[in-house]
């Protein structure tokens, strides 16, 4: 089974994030960029699929050259090599712009499967695999916490608000998963050292067969007007539970109408 | 004047409360037409509380199809109503469904998308807390017709009765649409609690409440509180509670009036979950800890000994 797996270099949600004043796009460079949290357990799932079946994982990424960092951390998890979309014509992309670019690299490489993480934390759109879908003509399984293979059906079990329902499709398909699906591996220093000979193929917009006017800046479908910070939440009253503190809680809770 | 189509999304007989949100808000923008999408006979169940909320027609596309297989065919039939109404406006909740929906939706459109929208002006600019709220951004729709996907929360629902016209829609799908088959569903919902994402008032725990079995304390309050629970990362990630009801940046992001927060020290993928919330209210036995940054009432103490105390403080009251 070949897979590909979408792995995405976000701002570190654990630091701070901001847009870049100019064209208010996520600014890459005052960030520390990681691999999106959810695409590691896409990537760990992809590995124990090819453990059990056989054939090939392929990273896909699209993002600017920097983003190549975090195609060789992917890589060092164990996948076999890496497809690098860039192009300075991507910068800016909408959603659709990106799903646009993604789909044709997907394409080249005639995957049977697709893993994605459930989610970016940068956009938390969620909404990629199913544009992908859209364009590929392949199904959209999203939101994974469990995936079996059995001769070329998927049947997966996935979250939804009101509790979970499982769902068949036959590939080929586009996966997104959840962080109970697995515990990704680390990698180790072993598969570091393989990571930075593995092929990592780049493909600009002229590979993909793509004109600059259908994607990027250019492209998109959506225009951010302006963009402001939230002022910072300031802390208000905070006692310290000397016997009463429950009761005072009820106290403020009342003064606010809650009770 | 124009028709604002508004997604229906529905639990069992009864619209969501975002789906009253969505109505709500598309009066200030157009005449709200509610699209129900659903198996047979859902419509005829859904129709008198969507006129309550100002629904001047109700699109009915039914079909077992569109419940029994996953998003593409209820974007399939969206996508045509939208082809043949050309309506001045598309709100769908930005749920997982919704955004997915919307996701095909744009893509069959070729129409830009945006979503998690907390508020949209007639002219179509949209308002978004991005990067976990910290910062804000308007955003428009530059090509084909402001498609939006908001979020549950952002619009208090009111009320506006009119006596709906309801349309049937043909409903055609394809194998393309037919990928994906349903074979079993199943609630995990517990009680009568209000859904995660629309309550009111959320109680959540963390690592602080220390074992699954001590979680009843939470469920308690929040009931007694008619909110929903919550639960921090630190907390699904040990058992406590179950993955569904963590709130957080790898979980659900909540904005109720009140947000009760039991043994969550608040890192920042916490916050980024329910920072928009409109009070916040922390026990934490740490007097450091990062939630009483940003909470308006705080209590540095031993949640087992404060909230016994104040679940028996608000029954004296009630």
């Amino acid at each position: 089974m070949n897979i590909v797996v979408l792995v995405k270099q976000v701002p570190d949600s654990g630091s701070e994030r901001r847009l870049r004043d100019d064209d208010y796009t996520v600014d890459r460079e005052s960030a520390s960029n990681i691999i999106n949290e959810m695409d590691e357990y896409a990537i760990e799932e992809a590995l124990r699929l090819r453990e059990a079946y056989g054939g090939e994982v392929t990273i896909l990424t699209m993002g600017p050259a920097r983003s190549v960092e975090s195609i060789r951390k992917a890589l060092s998890m164990g996948p076999d090599k890496a497809v690098h979309v860039q192009d300075d014509a991507l910068a800016g992309s909408c959603a659709l712009g990106t799903s646009r670019a993604l789909a044709a690299a997907i394409r080249t490489l005639s995957p049977d499967l697709v893993l994605a993480g459930a989610e970016s934390t940068d956009g938390r759109v969620q909404a990629m695999p199913h544009m992908l879908a859209e364009r590929l003509g392949f199904a959209a399984l999203t939101g994974a916490r469990k995936l079996t293979v059995q001769d070329g059906t998927l049947t997966v079990e996935r979250q939804t608000e009101e509790g979970y329902e499982v769902v068949t499709a036959a590939t080929p398909a586009v996966v997104s998963v959840w962080d109970t699906i697995n515990e990704p591996r680390y990698p180790n220093f072993k598969g570091i050292m393989e990571a930075k000979k593995k092929p990592v193929t780049t493909l600009g917009l002229a590979e993909l067969g793509l004109a600059a006017g259908e994607v990027g800046s250019a492209g998109a479908t959506s225009t951010v007007l302006a963009a402001r910070n939230r002022p910072e939440r300031q802390g208000g009253t905070k006692i310290t539970d000397e016997g009463a503190g429950g009761t005072k809680l009820v106290e403020f809770l009342a003064s606010e109408k809650f009770v | 004047m124009a028709e604002v189509l508004v997604a229906v999304e529905h639990a069992g007989e009864t619209p969501k409360k975002v789906t009253l949100e969505l109505l709500t808000l598309a009066r200030s923008l157009g005449e709200p037409s509610a699209v129900v999408l659903g198996g047979p006979g859902d419509t005829e169940k859904l129709v008198d509380r969507l006129g309550e909320y100002g629904a001047v027609r109700v699109y009915a596309a039914e079909h077992e199809d569109l419940d029994g297989y996953l998003v593409a065919p209820k974007a399939t039939v969206l996508a045509g109503l939208v082809r043949s109404i050309n309506p001045a406006a598309v709100l769908l909740p930005s749920t997982q469904e919704g955004k997915e929906i919307a996701g095909r939706l744009a893509v069959k459109l070729d129409n830009g998308l945006l979503t998690d929208v907390v508020d949209l002006a007639a002219d179509g600019t949209a308002t978004q807390p991005v990067f976990a709220g910290s910062v804000i951004v308007t955003a428009k729709v530059t090509k084909g017709l402001p498609l939006v996907t908001v979020r549950p929360n952002s619009v208090t629902p009111s009320q506006a009765p009119v006596a709906p016209m309801v349309s049937t829609v043909e409903v055609e799908l394809t194998d393309a649409d037919r990928l994906v088959r349903v074979v079993e569903r199943r609630a995990e919902q517990k009680g009568t609690r209000p859904e995660l994402t629309e309550a009111s008032v959320v109680v959540a725990g963390g690592r602080g409440v220390g074992s699954a079995e001590n979680f009843a304390l939470v469920e308690e309050l929040a009931d007694l509180l008619g909110g929903a629970v919550g639960a921090s990362r630190a907390a699904t990630d040990s058992g406590y509670y179950p993955h569904q009801f963590q709130v957080g940046q790898t979980g659900k992001t909540v904005s109720p009036q009140l947000y009760i927060a039991l043994g969550i020290s608040g890192a920042i993928q916490h916050r980024a979950g329910m920072q928009t919330s409109r009070t916040i209210v922390a026990v934490n036995k740490d007097a450091e800890a990062p939630i009483f940054e940003l909470a308006d009432f705080g209590v540095v103490g031993d949640l087992f000994t404060v909230v016994p105390q104040v679940v028996e403080e608000i029954r004296k009251r009630k």
